[in-house]
């Protein structure tokens, strides 16, 4: 398959791979994907509890190379917003920003899930839940 | 020598043609460009004389007469002519089918039309080594049964199956017994008298001979086997197989199997010698790995590994100088991983991150070792990037977890 060169830009060197203490207070840990579908993806914030910025991001990827790009990119576009903005990240823009294949859209799908899982795990934990 | 990139490991895919092949197949294109069916003149001569060395060098790799060799385009046209045509014209005598799980969609395709149509297909299932053994043909075996089609040896994971045995099962029953030698042909002693083989599909292109050139074995005598023809016209080919013979793709074949013939034995040495060095490397390095299928059983050429947590597209990707092939179902259209290891039971990790390596004639040991260091640098590159790598290294066991629905 063709990927285009962001694709394997992110793939070669893919940014933000790590882990954050998802026991912390600070930390949302969002994980989606399953073994058998061939993709599992992790995806982490570190939020400003007095601003909401996410300071830090970081993901750990199994999957194609779709998906560890998706993912790479995802943590870089996260780093910065507040987790409201966050949460309006779409997957549409990762499809576009990454010039993914059509069978390939499923991954950018996949970050998407998991950064709302990330953002809902930190929620959770600091009684912030609110209604959609 | 400096190492030549990429490197190509995927012959059971396809193999470059041997030059000496081309050699032999270069004045059929243009001075011999006769028709071997043209009986009146010297150009049709030419040609039939090319096309009846190549019965007799193909017959004589595979112990058969010349006049049982069927010319067809190649092996998955050998299968669906045999397969078919069989079960076509035996009809009367009964329904029943007998394959396996994890053969070639050239086979298990037909069978599953005939299915389709009516008749009834058992499909054996191989265990975890991947091997069908004679007893489970046995047991299979009923008073309709008309066919048995087991392949000599699978081309993902490169296990052999006990083909003497079954063809002894199937003499002793009364059942004709086809085999899919496609990966096997020309790289082992094949013997379809000792083997108790009715029916053989084969194809030049796996044993450096041309695309598009393949034939059939149907035995003559003891028992003579016929078969409805799917393609039909001039009666060519005993009249199961009808159209203008591909001169040029058959005297490729002939020589191909004169070649294979010849060496056979020095290159399964050193296949076999090339294909330890890299399981060995490569399993020796990386503690995750594990190699498919039996351990011994199995072509010269072919290794099948698999890299737990690590998925194969991407493995392929971050060894985009070598030239292999996964089962990872990222590599397709359809998100099934593949169906030939999870019928040797593979777990959806194990089935989502497997690399074919297939061995060939112009392959080094250069190569090899460069092979090796690329996959133990690539595949630790992305343990490190593995979420399920970090889950099992703390202790948790991944068939446990509940994994969000995708």
């Amino acid at each position: 398959m063709a990927y285009s060169g962001k694709v394997i830009d992110h793939y070669e060197n893919p940014r933000n791979v790590g882990t954050l203490d998802k026991d912390a207070t600070t930390v949302g840990t969002g994980v989606v994907g399953a073994p058998e579908c061939g993709d599992v993806m992790r995806l982490q914030i570190q939020v400003n509890p007095d601003t909401g910025v996410i300071e830090d991001a970081k993901f750990k990827t199994f999957g194609c190379g779709s998906a560890i790009a998706s993912s790479s990119l995802a943590t870089e576009w996260l780093k910065g917003k507040t987790i409201h903005e966050a949460e309006d990240i779409k997957n549409t823009q990762i499809v576009e920003e990454l010039s993914l294949p059509p069978v390939k859209i499923h991954c950018s799908v996949l970050a998407e899930d998991a950064i709302k899982a990330a953002i809902h795990d930190y929620e959770h934990k600091n009684g912030l839940e609110h209604d959609d | 020598m400096t190492l030549k990139l990429p490197i190509y490991m995927d012959h059971n895919a396809t193999t470059p043609m041997d030059p000496r092949v081309l050699d032999a197949m270069l004045p059929y294109f243009t001075e011999h460009f006769g028709n071997a069916s043209s009986r009146n003149h010297s150009f049709g001569w030419a040609a039939e004389d090319a096309v009846d060395k190549a019965r007799q060098q193909v017959a004589s790799l595979i112990n058969a007469s010349p006049k049982e060799i069927i010319w067809t385009s190649g092996a998955t046209e050998s299968n669906n002519i045999a397969i078919k045509g069989a079960a076509d014209m035996y009809a009367k005598q009964g329904k029943h089918i007998i394959s396996a799980v994890h053969e070639h969609k050239a086979v298990l395709d037909p069978c599953k039309r005939l299915q389709r149509e009516g008749y009834d297909v058992t499909f054996l299932e191989p265990g975890q080594d991947g091997v069908i053994y004679a007893e489970q043909v046995r047991e299979a075996i009923r008073d309709d049964t008309i066919l048995v089609s087991v392949m000599w040896a699978n081309n993902e994971v490169g296990t052999a199956n006990e083909i003497p045995e079954i063809g002894a099962i199937c003499k002793d029953k009364g059942v004709l017994f086809h085999t899919d030698a496609t990966q096997w042909v020309g790289k082992m002693p094949t013997d379809v008298e000792a083997a108790g083989i009715d029916l053989l599909s084969a194809t030049a292109h796996k044993m450096y001979g041309p695309k598009g050139a393949g034939f059939l074995y149907v035995r003559r005598r003891k028992p003579r086997v016929r078969l409805a023809p799917i393609i039909e016209g001039g009666g060519h080919e005993r009249g199961m197989r009808s159209g203008t013979l591909n001169v040029t793709g058959i005297v490729g074949l002939g020589a191909a199997c004169e070649i294979c013939a010849n060496e056979m034995q020095s290159e399964a040495e050193r296949l076999t010698a090339l294909r330890d060095r890299l399981v060995d490397g490569i399993t020796g390095q990386i503690e995750t790995a594990v190699l498919n299928g039996h351990k011994t059983r199995r072509l010269p050429h072919t290794a099948n590994i698999s890299f737990p947590y690590v998925e194969g597209e991407s493995l392929m990707m971050a060894m985009k100088e070598i030239a292999v092939s996964s089962g990872s179902a990222c590599t397709s259209a359809s998100l099934e991983p593949s169906y030939v290891l999870k019928a040797l039971g593979a777990g959806d990790e194990i089935a989502h991150s497997s690399i074919r390596f297939g061995l060939g004639r112009f392959n080094t040991e250069e190569e090899v070792d460069y092979t090796v260091q690329q996959v133990v640098k690539s595949v630790n590159h992305l343990l490190a990037m593995s979420p399920l790598y970090d889950m099992v290294k703390e202790g948790i066991d991944l068939a446990t977890v509940q994994w969000g629905a995708h």
